[in-house]
C-alpha cells in the first residue's frame, strides 16, 4: 500500500487501510475499518491529516469542478480539487481566491478543514469567510448541506474542524475579481522588531497583502531584522510582463539535513541584504504567493528525518514582548529556519469554532528535526506562548502538548459534540488525552 | 496529425478516459461521453463543461456497453450530437478476479464478453463508418496483460489479447483508407480499478500521464503504444522467454 505522509514527514503513522474515494459516499465499514479521516494532498505539517489506525480516505480522485458562475465569481467543486487547479481555471477569467495559504498544492477540502489564512488576513479574514456552502457526509448516513445561515452550527464546526465532522464532498466559494494575473509589490527592509511594528502598522492601512520575513538568528540591536513585503492585485496594464513557470525538483533525500547552522546563517545574512524595491514592481501571482511551490519536493532538503514547523499566534497586547522573547530563545539555540515569517492578523472574528486565526500576531518557523534538542527548544517556546495566552496552529503541529491545545482552543469541548462518531485523527487523539 | 475536434468516448467514467477527456477538452475538443454509472457520468460532464470553452459541445448518455445491440444507436447519437466524429476512444472494461473466473465458467465468459466481444462490436461498427468517411482515429485501451498469458490473470489477458490482435488486423485493413487504429497498452495504472493493489513500486503511473500518451498517440496515428514507454522493454523480455521456461514461472 502506498504511504501517505504529511509535508514535514512527521510523525510517521500508517493507517490500516488507504481508500481512494470515487463516490460522494463513505465506504462501508467492512471495506474501510473505522476510525476514518480524509486525506487530501498532504500539505499540512503534522498529523491533522494522519491516523495510525483505521482508514485514510484519499480524496485525490474527487477532483472535479461542479459549477462556475463566471459573472459572479462563485465556484463549486469537489473537495479534492487543488487550489492550483482552481487558479488555472479562474485567473484567466478575472477571478482569484479571496484567501490563499502559501502553497497552491493544498486541496479546497484541506483549506476549509484547517480554515487557512493568507497574507490578506487583515483585510479579508481567513478561508472560511469566503465559503458559501458545502456538503458534509456523515457516517450516520446523513448528508448535510451547510451554509453560514443553514445548519449554522455544523458549518462553524466544520470550518477549521480538522476533518473530524465528516467527509466533505463539495465546497462552494466566493472568489474575488482581479484585472490580470499580476501583483504590484513593494518591499522594504527593517532593522529590528521595533522598526517592524512601525512599518507594519502603516502598511496594513494601505495594503491588502502584507507579510514579513525575519532573520531569526540575528540578535541584540538587530533582533528581528527583516524585509516587509506588501502587495496588491495589479491595475490594468498596457503591457503585462510575460511569465514562464520554471519549476525545479529536489531529486532525492540528502543523507543529512541541508539546513544547518552554517547554511542558515549565511542564507539569512544574504537574504536580508537582497535588493529591496521600495518603488514597487510587477510580479506574477505564482512567485508572489507560492514561492516555495517552484521547488517541487522542497521538504526533502531536511533529509529523511523531516522537520517541524512552529507557528503560534500571540494576542495583540502581549505580541511585541512575546515575539522578542521567542526570538531570543531561538537565536540562543542556534536552531531555526530560512523562512521565519511574521504577520499580524486582522480583527474579524473567525468563522470556525476551532479556527486558528484571531486578532494578534503570528510567527512561523521551520526547524530541522534534531530529536530531543528540537523538542526541548519547543518546550521553552511553548512556555512563552502559553504565558502570553497564545495558541499553536494545528495544521502545522506534530507535537504540541494537550494542555497547550486546550488552552489555545477553549471551544474544543463544545466542538467535540459535532465530531462524526466514525472520524478521528492522530492529532485529535494526541491533544484530547 | 489527426484532428481530434469531435471525440466519442466509450467507458468515459474510467479514470484513464476521464483524464483523456480533460486533455482533449483543453485542446478545444467537443466530447460525447458514454458510461455506465449515471451519477458519475453526470459529475464528469459537469466538470468538463466548466473546463470547456463556449463553442465546445460536452454531452453524453449512460448506457451498458455489454449490450451490443445498442452500439449502432449510440454511435449515431454521438455523431448527431457532435455533428460528425473525428475520433473514438474505447475505454470500458473490468478487471476480473482470476480465481473467481477459474471456479465459475459463466463469470469467465461474461468477463470475456465485456472486455473483448463488446469492444470487437464497437470496433467493427466504427471501422465501417470511418472507412466510409475516409478519415478518423479509432483508439482502444488494451493492456500489457494481453501480450502473454499468465496464471495470475489469463482471463483478462486473453480478452485484451483478442482486442490487440483484432485491432492489428483492422489497422492493416484501414491503413490505406486514411483511418488510424491505435492500440493503447497501459501497464500498472493507479486508478480505482486497481484500488486493492500495493502501489509503492516504480512501475505505477498516474492516469493523467497515461492520458497524455493516449492523446499524443491518437494525434500522431500511432499503431501500438505502451504507456509509459518502458513497458515496451519489459514486454519484449516477457514475450521472448521460451514457453518451456515460462510455464514454470509464477507470473
Amino acid at each position: 500500500m502506498s504511504r501517505l505522509q504529511s509535508w514535514n514527514r512527521l510523525p510517521q503513522c500508517s493507517p490500516d487501510k488507504i481508500w481512494t474515494l470515487t463516490e460522494h459516499a463513505i465506504p462501508a465499514a467492512e471495506h474501510a475499518p473505522h476510525p476514518l479521516l480524509a486525506y487530501g494532498n498532504g500539505r499540512s505539517y503534522g498529523d491533522v491529516c494522519l491516523t495510525d489506525k483505521g482508514t485514510l480516505l484519499h480524496t485525490c480522485a474527487l477532483d472535479r469542478f461542479i459549477a462556475f458562475d463566471r459573472k459572479n465569481g462563485i465556484l463549486r467543486c469537489e473537495s479534492g480539487v487543488t487550489l492550483q487547479s482552481i487558479l488555472q481555471l479562474v485567473v484567466p477569467q478575472g477571478w482569484f481566491l479571496s484567501s490563499t495559504p502559501g502553497t497552491q498544492y493544498a486541496t479546497i477540502g484541506g483549506a476549509l478543514a484547517n480554515d487557512v489564512h493568507g497574507k490578506n488576513h487583515h483585510t479579508q479574514g481567513s478561508f472560511g469567510h469566503h465559503v458559501r456552502a458545502f456538503e458534509l457526509i456523515r457516517s450516520t448516513g446523513e448528508v448535510l448541506l451547510c451554509r453560514p445561515d443553514h445548519n449554522a452550527d455544523m458549518f462553524r464546526a466544520t470550518v477549521g474542524g480538522l476533518g473530524l465532522t465528516g467527509l466533505l464532498s463539495w465546497v462552494e466559494i466566493q472568489l474575488m475579481p482581479i484585472n490580470n494575473p499580476s501583483m504590484w509589490v513593494e518591499s522594504q527592509r527593517f532593522s529590528n522588531l521595533e522598526h517592524f511594528w512601525q512599518l507594519n502598522a502603516e502598511a496594513e492601512r494601505q495594503w491588502p497583502y502584507t507579510v514579513a520575513w525575519i532573520d531569526c538568528l540575528a540578535s541584540g540591536n538587530a533582533q528581528g531584522r527583516g524585509i516587509l513585503f506588501t502587495g496588491k492585485h495589479a491595475a490594468s496594464q498596457s503591457h503585462l510582463p510575460c511569465y514562464k513557470e520554471r519549476s525545479k525538483r529536489v531529486p532525492f533525500d540528502p543523507p543529512i539535513s541541508l539546513v544547518n547552522g552554517l547554511s542558515l546563517r549565511s542564507f539569512n545574512a544574504l537574504y536580508y541584504r537582497q535588493p529591496v524595491k521600495p518603488q514597487g514592481s510587477l510580479c506574477h501571482y505564482a512567485p508572489y504567493f507560492y514561492p516555495l511551490d517552484a521547488i517541487q519536493d522542497w521538504n526533502r532538503i531536511y533529509g529523511h528525518k523531516g522537520f517541524y514547523q512552529y507557528q503560534c499566534v500571540l494576542p495583540p497586547q502581549l505580541a511585541a514582548d512575546a515575539t522578542a522573547q521567542l526570538l531570543d530563545v531561538i537565536a540562543q539555540s542556534g536552531q531555526g529556519s530560512f523562512l521565519a515569517v511574521l504577520k499580524t492578523f486582522g480583527s474579524q472574528d473567525s468563522v470556525g469554532m476551532l479556527s486558528f486565526a484571531r486578532p494578534g500576531t503570528t510567527l512561523a518557523l521551520d526547524f530541522p528535526n534534531k530529536g530531543d534538542k528540537t523538542l526541548n527548544l519547543f518546550n521553552r517556546l511553548d512556555a512563552i506562548v502559553s504565558e502570553a495566552g497564545g495558541a499553536l496552529y494545528p495544521a502545522k503541529d506534530a507535537r504540541m502538548p494537550a494542555s497547550l491545545f486546550q488552552s489555545g482552543f477553549p471551544n474544543w469541548e463544545r466542538f467535540s459534540n459535532f465530531i462524526d462518531p466514525a472520524f478521528s485523527s492522530h492529532f485529535w487523539r494526541r491533544v484530547t488525552l | 496529425m489527426n484532428s481530434l475536434n469531435r471525440v466519442v468516448i466509450f467507458g468515459a467514467t474510467s479514470a484513464i478516459a476521464e483524464h483523456t477527456a480533460r486533455q482533449l477538452v483543453q485542446n478545444g475538443a467537443s466530447i460525447y461521453c458514454i458510461g455506465r454509472n449515471t451519477d458519475k457520468l453526470n459529475r464528469i460532464l459537469s466538470d468538463l463543461k466548466v473546463r470547456a470553452g463556449n463553442d465546445q459541445t460536452i454531452a453524453g448518455v449512460s448506457a451498458d456497453l455489454t449490450d451490443t445491440n445498442q452500439h449502432l444507436a449510440l454511435i449515431e447519437q454521438a455523431s448527431t450530437a457532435l455533428g460528425g466524429l473525428d475520433a473514438a476512444l474505447i475505454a470500458h472494461g473490468t478487471l476480473p478476479k482470476q480465481k473467481a473466473c477459474e471456479a465459475d465458467v459463466t463469470l469467465a465468459l461474461q468477463e470475456i464478453h465485456t472486455n473483448a466481444l463488446s469492444v470487437v462490436s464497437l470496433l467493427s461498427l466504427l471501422a465501417n463508418q470511418f472507412e466510409a468517411q475516409g478519415k478518423g482515429v479509432i483508439a482502444a485501451i488494451s493492456s500489457v496483460a494481453g501480450d502473454r498469458g499468465r496464471q495470475s490473470n489469463y482471463v483478462y489477458g486473453a480478452a485484451k489479447g483478442m482486442v490487440s490482435l483484432f485491432m492489428q488486423g483492422l489497422r492493416n485493413r484501414l491503413a490505406s483508407k486514411g483511418v488510424s487504429v491505435v492500440t493503447i497498452k497501459p501497464g500498472f495504472v493507479d486508478s480505482p480499478m486497481t484500488a486493492d493493489f500495493d502501489k509503492s513500486g516504480p512501475l505505477w503511473a498516474k492516469p493523467e500521464i497515461i492520458a497524455k500518451g493516449i492523446v499524443n498517440a491518437m494525434q500522431k496515428g500511432k499503431g501500438e503504444v505502451y504507456l509509459p514507454w518502458f513497458w515496451y522493454m519489459i514486454m519484449q523480455v516477457i514475450k521472448h522467454i521460451p514457453e518451456a521456461i515460462f510455464k514454470r514461472l509464477s507470473l
